[in-house]
């Protein structure tokens, strides 16, 4: 109880420090708190953090281009699926928060499970690039510098048209480019 | 008499499977698809083979199930979803201008036509395959029918 007491006096007391030192404290404990949240941030942003609880999902993107290609430039996992702009990036962080609630609650936690659950998880991830106009696809694709001359015929047509005019986004032809597919019957432009 | 013929045969035998032996793996000059490379070397691989982008690629005989002319890396033909249909199905091949797929596609084993591809027709890749830049490995003398022939 004496012990609470002189803290408190302490705490009530002003300090004898001078000024300077004390604004030195504050500006070196924001720098370090800053640092480590921004460390946090990024350490949760790598492939092996993704794979510690996605291992066979992180595993199929290793088939396609996004993966590996004659040039070595490559996406990882929060590359797409993470904001790359700071607000944008803690609004989704939060947002994944809630996995963890359902990973606790165990509502994937069987392949089987996964694969009932598949379609709809991919219908979410679609919803929100279509709702960010495919953010995180353009953070590297930018339209302005595509050459249609390089292009395929057909993707030439369709980029200079639907996609230009902003009827399209990326998401909307390009679905399953770094994962497997879930059941695609009934989405549109499929079968 | 008979001994020394029984002799000359042994040693006869045992100096073939000698020089047997030492040509263990010699293809005497005779060139297979691995070209003169002895046996027991191993040849440096062939460089990887391409599949070009697009290409024109016409039918070589009538009935042939056409090649695939473009690249179909990471196209995903299963249970769940079938890539080349996005193009190709009569639904979406008008706007994607790619070819239908043929009506031969929608008839079943017993011959009845169906609203529907058939099953036994939806894994494309099973009769359908792109063609690398490959050159053919042996000569042959293979020639397109006359309706096919191009002059």
């Amino acid at each position: 109880m004496k012990l609470i007491k002189a803290f408190w006096t302490k705490l009530k007391s002003p300090s004898k420090a001078a000024l300077g030192i004390v604004l030195f404290m504050g500006f070196a404990g924001g720098l370090m708190f800053w640092g480590a949240f921004n460390m946090g941030m990024e350490a949760t942003n790598t492939e092996e953090f993704c794979s510690g609880c996605h291992a066979p999902i992180v595993a199929e993107i290793q088939e396609t281009i996004h993966y590996s290609n004659r040039s070595g430039v490559r996406a990882i996992c929060s590359d797409c699926h993470v904001p790359h702009e700071w607000t944008d990036k803690i609004v989704r962080k939060v947002q994944a928060s809630k996995e963890l609630v359902f990973h606790f609650m165990g509502t994937i936690d069987t392949p089987e499970k996964f694969q009932e659950r598949r379609a709809h998880l991919a219908e979410r991830e679609w919803a929100r690039l279509k709702a960010n106009d495919s953010l995180e696809c353009r953070n590297c694709h930018q339209f302005e510098y595509m050459d249609f001359s390089e292009q395929g015929s057909r993707s030439a047509k369709l980029h200079s048209t639907a996609l230009a005019n902003g009827e399209k986004t990326c998401v909307d032809c390009h679905k399953g480019i770094a994962h497997k597919l879930p059941d695609m019957h009934g989405v549109e432009g499929w079968q | 008499m008979k001994k020394p013929s029984l002799f000359i045969l042994a040693a006869v035998l045992s100096t073939a499977a000698w020089a047997q032996q030492e040509n263990l793996g010699d293809t005497g000059g005779l060139a297979s698809l691995r070209g003169v490379t002895p046996l027991q070397d191993t040849r440096p691989a062939d460089d990887l083979k391409k599949f070009p982008r697009e290409q024109a690629l016409e039918s070589d005989y009538v009935y042939q199930p056409p090649l695939i002319p473009h690249n179909i890396r990471n196209y995903e033909v299963s249970l769940n979803a079938n890539k080349c249909l996005s193009c190709h199905s009569w639904k979406n091949a008008k706007e994607m201008g790619a070819t239908k797929i043929s009506v031969t596609h929608y008839v079943n084993r017993e011959d009845a036509v169906l609203a529907d591809m058939s099953p036994r027709r939806y894994f494309c890749l099973q009769c359908h395959v792109p063609q690398a830049n490959a050159k053919p490995l042996v000569k042959n003398d293979f020639q397109r029918v006359d309706s096919l022939r191009q002059q």
